[in-house]
């Protein structure tokens, strides 16, 4: 069975603003393999950091029903090309979400503290110069610095204040990111973390790493950096089945 | 832009510390059409600061919604509706949000609020 998700012809686009790829596919994906719980989990708040061309904004809004299911839709995007091309997408979908022109979720912080029930994120996660992170126009929507961690970093302390007690966090990573240190970076906020979706393309091999809040995590990253005992932070890490290709 | 996302907005400039609410200078004001959804309405009221959007919403042109609100006022159908109108039907499409500290101004253009900061600011 199919589920109404963004149509490809029906999202628009421009020079300056990155077309839904291997990773926004990955990402929509990851939300369709997860739609059962997605659903049950009745978000109110729903934000998407960095929407581009609204392909996983309004995907998201199609799979829990749009606004008649009680769900707040809000993109941001620092590039303000992207929300004119994701005002475009959503309007020829029929939803809507609330859109901003900010850096990340700046402005909306302090009122949206702890709010946020779903979460989604493709950051800019290509390994480039520092001095690519931010820049102008499209270049922002992929240059992720060293690592591709600039951006990703920046954003996980945000995502933890922005998200409700039981607020999830899906977001995309790639092999070079490190994922499973992303992942233990959030285990010491006090998040649990799964794979979702894993993905190799020709080019890039792509994770979606879903989190939420669990008390025991936290106690197990700070027991494991008591002990500075490598194998307390494998036995973490040996949960994903896939953790083998994160090496490959 | 919507009363329901003007009320989670605040002006982040470095040193501000009383960004909200964000005073609202109105160009053009458009109405749409939005399902009517209590349950929705009733969980938005224990979220949104209610005195930010009355004022908002006089700015915005709508003087209906009364000056304070309590949580058994949710079970009035006519405060719902009032409610429901100011938070989801009234959009900033064009216009100004200036912070109630700095004075500093927010443009919104086509709906949408450009929060972005100059270098000195963050």
């Amino acid at each position: 069975m199919s589920y109404r998700i963004a149509q490809i012809r029906l999202v628009n686009s421009h020079p300056e603003v990155y077309d839904p790829c291997d990773d926004s596919f990955a990402l929509v994906d990851a939300l369709l393999a997860d739609r059962t719980n997605l659903l049950e989990h009745r978000p109110i708040f729903c934000l998407e950091i960095g929407c581009g061309s609204g392909y996983v904004i309004t995907s998201l809004a199609l799979l829990l029903g749009g606004d008649v299911c009680g769900s707040y839709f809000i993109a941001t995007d620092i590039n303000p090309h992207a929300l004119d091309v994701t005002s475009d997408t959503l309007k020829a979908h029929g939803v809507h979400a609330e859109l901003v022109n900010t850096d990340v979720a700046a402005g909306l912080e302090g009122r949206l503290m702890g709010l946020v029930d779903v979460m989604v994120v493709n950051p800019p996660y290509v390994p480039t110069p520092e001095e690519e992170v931010g820049c102008d126009g499209i270049t922002s929507a992929w240059a992720g610095g060293e690592n591709g961690r600039s951006v990703i970093d920046k954003i996980l302390p945000i995502a933890d204040r922005l998200l409700s007690d039981k607020g999830w966090l899906y977001m995309v990573t790639l092999t070079a990111n490190d994922p499973s240190d992303i992942c233990l970076q959030m285990k010491k906020k006090g998040y649990a973390a799964r794979i979702v979706l894993q993905r190799s393309t020709e080019e890039e091999s792509l994770h979606v790493i879903k989190f939420w809040r669990d008390p025991n995590s936290k106690l197990e990253a700070n027991e494991a950096k008591v002990l500075n005992h490598g194998t307390a932070i494998g036995s973490f890490i040996s949960q994903f089945s896939q953790v083998s290709l994160w090496k490959s | 832009m919507r009363l329901l996302t003007h009320n989670m907005l605040s002006s982040n400039i470095k040193g501000v510390t009383n960004g909200f609410p964000l005073r609202i200078e109105v160009e053009k004001v458009v109405e749409k059409s939005v399902d009517f959804n209590p349950d929705f309405l009733k969980n938005m009221f224990a979220k949104i600061e209610y005195k930010a959007l009355v004022e908002a919403s006089r700015i915005m042109g709508y003087a209906e919604l009364p000056d304070h609100a309590e949580p058994s006022m949710l079970e009035s159908d006519d405060f719902l509706r009032k409610f429901h109108h100011a938070l989801m039907e009234l959009h900033l499409e064009e216009g100004t949000l200036v912070c109630p500290e700095t004075g500093r101004r927010f443009p919104v253009n086509k709906g949408v609020p450009n929060m972005l900061l100059h270098e000195d600011e963050v």
